[in-house]
């Protein structure tokens, strides 16, 4: 197994859109490398021909009729988890920025 | 007046009319207000909402036993750990992401208890998202153990397991995904069922790892705990992973194996005096008991501690501020830990040697305990290696903390469904106990194995104070 660096766990934390300072990175390296090296233990157990379990429901496809139910939360309810909303919608941040070369 | 300590006991008071529902809620207020800045157990207490559902049921005259069986949970207080969504009534997950969340439903397990008569009192402290075994994780402070402060009440649901112990509340729910049910249970000297896997819909529980998570009640006695399973257990169409059993008992003279796997060394010897005393207790009541193997559980806190933080940072990457709840600056360093850890394991590169490894260890140890149960009807193991420790003990060291649930994952990895019961106290006055783990859908052999165990100790509910 790898030995985890500082640029791993920067890229990590990119991916997981966590913004660390460098107080945590260096709070965090050491930690997870400990857990990482742990759980490595996991690499000499032989599991050759073992398929994979992802739950334990040993359920397929759990379906039902699309119809909407007088239970259903409203469209106030959906919203009221916020205050930022506009006209019935959530206002989110712009994810696109204004190209600069034109 | 003294509060009762049981659904049996509480019932009972209000046939004989020597208490009303108002007068209960009263009482479990009184104290909830005079305890809780110095434990810490609740984090918001739903007084309207408990005393309208009270007085509904303050007309003493209605109370028949007919009553009671159309109404299973009347004049039952209950304590709801604070991942559970409340409709109106705050719910934070123990985060200072959701501090202000007011949800805009209940969840399935909520909603039943209520619908069977019970009357919420507020909701309790826990681990945020649930991650951790001692509720130093909450960001709103750690709970204290009642029957020791200077020790935790088990986690992550700490205020459900101290909310009993502390007489705040007469049954609470948790959640268990490696232990957070039956830890809190055996730390603060509660009975607690962590279900079967699909045996409880989760709709309206904030999801910590899917493939993992459980809905359960605690309270102080078996009794308690299978008749507030049976309110909450079953579809609701709202969890694809529930089904209706038929619960049936395979067997009529039960049989109980001992894994030695888990009782190696770092075992600590009054928790291992405990479960052997048991065993006597139950060989003495016809239980035929008898030796295991079960050499893949070894590994089953390195699985969980691949899978839970994949599952966790996929189920926390809803929390990005904009439809409910802060921006994921406000994670606390538990979280980021998981998160990160989850992304790793799942990131290319590493894909295939932490997660899909994991999934395949899983896929061995599920193998292992299934054929053990065609031996034996039930598993005895402990629930922690050690009795509750210190605050602080463990805090500064995150693979330390996470080893505490090195008993609790077979049971969450395999979907099986494990019985907390408490059996006495430490030479230091701290509480003892052990599990019972069952095959898929046994949680009746569990309760019926608890009962006898019980009886046989003569075993009575208590309160620290």
């Amino acid at each position: 197994m790898a030995k985890l660096s500082k640029a791993d766990v920067t890229h990590v934390a990119r991916l997981a859109k966590l913004d660390l300072t460098d107080t945590e990175i260096n709070k965090f390296l050491p930690q997870l490398s400990q857990i990482l090296e742990h759980v490595g233990e996991l690499g000499k157990v032989d599991t050759t021909d073992l398929t994979p379990t992802s739950q334990t429901a040993g359920l397929t496809n759990v379906l039902r009729e699309d119809e909407v139910k007088p239970s259903s939360i409203d469209q106030n309810g959906a919203l009221s988890g916020t205050n930022k909303t506009h006209n019935g919608y959530f206002k989110v941040d712009a994810i696109l920025t204004e190209r600069s070369d034109k | 007046m003294k509060i009762p300590l049981t659904i049996k006991e509480t019932q009972d008071g209000l046939i004989k009319k020597e208490f009303s529902a108002v007068q209960l809620v009263d009482a479990y207020l009184e104290r909830i207000k005079k305890y809780n800045e110095e434990y810490n157990i609740f984090l918001t207490t739903s007084d309207e909402i408990a005393y309208s559902k009270a007085k509904k049921f303050n007309d003493l005259d209605q109370y028949t036993e007919e009553f009671f069986k159309e109404n299973p949970l009347a004049g039952v207080v209950v304590g709801y750990k604070d991942i559970f969504l409340t409709k109106g009534i705050r719910t934070t997950a123990g985060s200072k992401v959701l501090e202000s969340y007011i949800p805009p439903y209940s969840a399935t397990s909520v909603s039943r208890i209520e619908n069977a008569g019970a009357i919420p009192i507020g909701k309790l402290n826990c681990d945020a998202w649930a991650h951790g075994s001692s509720g130093e994780n909450s960001d709103f402070g750690p709970t204290k153990n009642p029957w020791n402060k200077e020790y935790v009440p088990g986690g992550s649901s700490s205020g459900s397991g101290a909310a009993l112990a502390a007489n705040m509340s007469l049954i609470t729910t948790g959640t268990d995904t490696c232990g957070s049910i039956r830890l809190p249970a055996n730390y603060c000297f509660s009975v607690a069922i962590k279900p079967t896997y699909g045996a409880v819909s989760r709709y309206g529980v904030i999801a910590m790892a899917s493939s993992l998570d459980t809905v359960g009640p605690i309270g102080r006695t078996v009794e308690d705990v299978e008749t507030v399973f049976n309110v909450i257990k079953g579809e609701d169409g709202y969890d694809g992973t529930v089904v209706n059993s038929k619960f049936e008992i395979r067997n009529s003279k039960l049989r109980v194996g001992i894994p030695k796997e888990f009782f190696t060394e770092g075992i600590d010897p009054e928790v291992e005096k405990t479960i052997t005393l048991g065993i006597e207790v139950l060989k003495k009541e016809g239980i035929e008991f008898k030796e295991v193997a079960l050499p893949s559980t070894k590994y089953a806190i390195d699985v969980y501690y691949v899978i839970q933080p994949a599952e966790v940072s996929s189920n926390l990457g809803r929390f990005d501020g904009i439809r409910y709840g802060n921006g994921r600056d406000s994670f606390g360093d538990e979280a980021k830990r998981r998160i990160m850890l989850g992304t790793y394991v799942l990131s290319a590169g590493y894909y295939d040697a932490y997660y899909l490894k994991a999934m395949k260890v899983r896929s061995k140890i599920i193998s292992e305990v299934d054929k053990v149960f065609d031996e034996v009807d039930a598993l005895i193991a402990p629930v922690a290696p050690t009795p509750p420790f210190k605050l602080g003990d463990k805090v500064s060291d995150p693979l330390t903390m996470y080893l505490t649930d090195v008993y609790a994952a077979t049971a969450n990895l395999c979907g099986i469904p494990s019985l907390a019961l408490p059996s006495g106290f430490s030479k230091q006055g701290l509480p003892l106990g052990f599990q019972l783990m069952g095959s898929r859908f046994s949680e009746p052999a569990l309760f019926e194995l608890g009962k006898l165990y019980h009886k046989a100790i003569d075993y009575v509910p208590k309160v620290a104070f």
